[in-house]
């Protein structure tokens, strides 16, 4: 089996325009969660959410693009840049012949449906822009990046709700490990912050109208964010053979199916997809040092996530690190866990552990170390993200410090 | 139909019961009914009255209507339609 490293990362998100942004927004612990700003808005209950602001998408790409690039695919393409950028990978020949390009969105262009119903519905129109459909389907995103660079191997989009980033890493992991691609790009994008997309998923009454306070006694909900992150990995030899920057190693994944509850987590089925990572990669539970948690904030998830850890730990789930950045850039939902990778990358690299802001009560069902609202510095050999979805697919990732 | 009889046929449907094995005493733990039934009966009983019950499945016990029972249920339901007229 071949070694997997990361040799590229780039995002926007409520935290910031690029990587360094993020990192740095992470560090202080700044909140990039505040009044969405989209029409009809005033007709939500639910009136916040990590919305990425100064975003002019018309500057960047020409007019076909615009017409072509919802706000998903958008976000993609421009993490992307940074990403392959940073990794200074160009694609020719056999190396773009194998590498692809794997992403992961929950709603794919959420907002071009959106507003092509409105359109057809309450407008009354009856004719629709040509590029609707390729405009919003799932795929898109990932089609765009690979004609923009060119990639030419295995391509798709998985759509596992809130675990579908994670899911989509795994399997960029899973073909660089095999040795059938030499690098794939991967990671996630979501952009539901729009009328209908809030909406949506109001009805589940599982929002909060003020914050996401992950693990704190007092949570009363999620908070959606948007955005994407996009990384490069490639496997380890062709990486150093090129003197490439390493940021960190993936060691490791595992996945499983609760198959018990469309929405309620299960214990069972998170703790089975941590021990499983561990297991994958090799590790012993002791080498754990931070876990970016799925940790949205609500009742159901952080008590079931924080259990299922302390059961897969034991004693070493008191010595270990958990946090979750949702209460900085809200959930990203099918975007989420690609966002979140670079808490793990920055616990890995650079030392530096994300916290979990808006910490203000200890509950006695989330007894672990959470990180509360201050960054701490540590150094870590391994760290998981977790990912939980609606549909009870969870996906965890196992990295490793170079 | 009276607040009560509406809101027992909804209640019932969601439990898969007939309406005369809903009583103002039950509860909706009771009936069967859990948490995804109850933020699905929350909607119908809005649909139903045209109101919005101030309702958080996160923390239900701080949710400004009391659904502890099928009585305290209807109770909640006149406020609202009261402070509606």
């Amino acid at each position: 089996m071949k070694r997997v490293v990361i040799t590229g990362a780039g995002t926007i998100n409520a935290l910031g325009h690029s990587v360094a942004e993020t990192m740095v927004s992470m560090r202080e612990g700044r909140c990039g969660i505040g009044e969405l700003q989209f029409r009809d808005v005033d007709r939500l209950a639910i009136k916040i959410g990590g919305q990425v602001r100064d975003f002019e998408a018309e500057g960047r790409f020409n007019r076909q693009q615009m017409v072509l690039y919802d706000r998903f695919t958008q976000f993609t393409l421009f993490a992307a840049e940074e990403a392959l950028k940073q990794s200074g990978l160009e694609f020719n020949g056999e190396l773009a012949a194998k590498s692809g390009v794997v992403l992961g969105t929950a709603g794919g262009g959420v907002s071009t449906w959106d507003d092509n119903y409105r359109s057809v519905y309450e407008d009354g129109k009856n004719r629709v822009h040509p590029f609707v459909v390729p405009k919003l389907m799932n795929n898109a995103a990932a089609s765009h990046l690979s004609m923009e660079y060119n990639l030419k191997g295995p391509s798709f989009t998985v759509s596992t709700a809130c675990a579908s980033s994670n899911h989509a890493m795994a399997q960029a992991f899973q073909m660089v490990r095999s040795g059938m691609a030499p690098a794939m790009v991967t990671g996630g994008s979501e952009s539901m912050l729009c009328f209908g997309g809030v909406k949506a998923w109001e009805g589940l009454r599982v929002m909060s109208k003020d914050a996401c306070r992950p693990f704190s006694a007092n949570r009363n909900g999620m908070v959606q964010g948007e955005g994407a992150g996009i990384f490069v990995f490639e496997e380890y030899e062709h990486a150093r053979a090129r003197g490439a920057e390493i940021l960190c190693e993936v060691i490791g994944f595992a996945m499983s199916s609760d198959a018990a509850d469309i929405v309620m987590p299960s214990k069972q089925g998170a703790a089975r997809a941590i021990s499983g990572a561990l297991r994958d990669a090799q590790v012993n539970p002791q080498e754990v040092g931070y876990i970016n948690a799925h940790g949205t904030g609500t009742a159901a998830n952080d008590k079931t996530e924080c259990a299922a850890v302390a059961d897969v730990f034991g004693p070493h789930a008191d010595n270990l690190m958990i946090s979750s950045t949702k209460s900085m850039h809200g959930h990203l939902i099918g975007g989420t866990g690609a966002v979140e990778l670079l808490a793990c990358i920055m616990a890995l690299r650079d030392g530096v552990i994300a916290p979990t802001i808006g910490y203000e009560e200890p509950d006695p069902e989330c007894a672990l170390d959470v990180v509360p609202n201050e960054a701490r510095e540590a150094k870590v050999e391994v760290a998981l993200s977790n990912a939980f979805a609606f549909g009870g697919l969870n996906a965890v990732l196992a990295l490793r410090r170079v | 139909m009276s607040t009560q009889d509406k809101v027992i046929a909804i209640i019932a449907e969601q439990a898969v019961l007939e309406p005369s094995d809903v009583t103002l005493e039950s509860t909706l733990e009771d009936l069967g009914i859990d948490s995804l039934g109850l933020v699905e009966s929350i909607f119908a009983i809005e649909e139903e009255f045209d109101i919005s019950i101030p309702f958080n499945a996160n923390e239900p016990e701080k949710s400004d209507f009391d659904i502890s029972n099928v009585a305290a249920i209807v109770a909640g339901i006149d406020r609202l339609m009261a402070e509606k007229a």
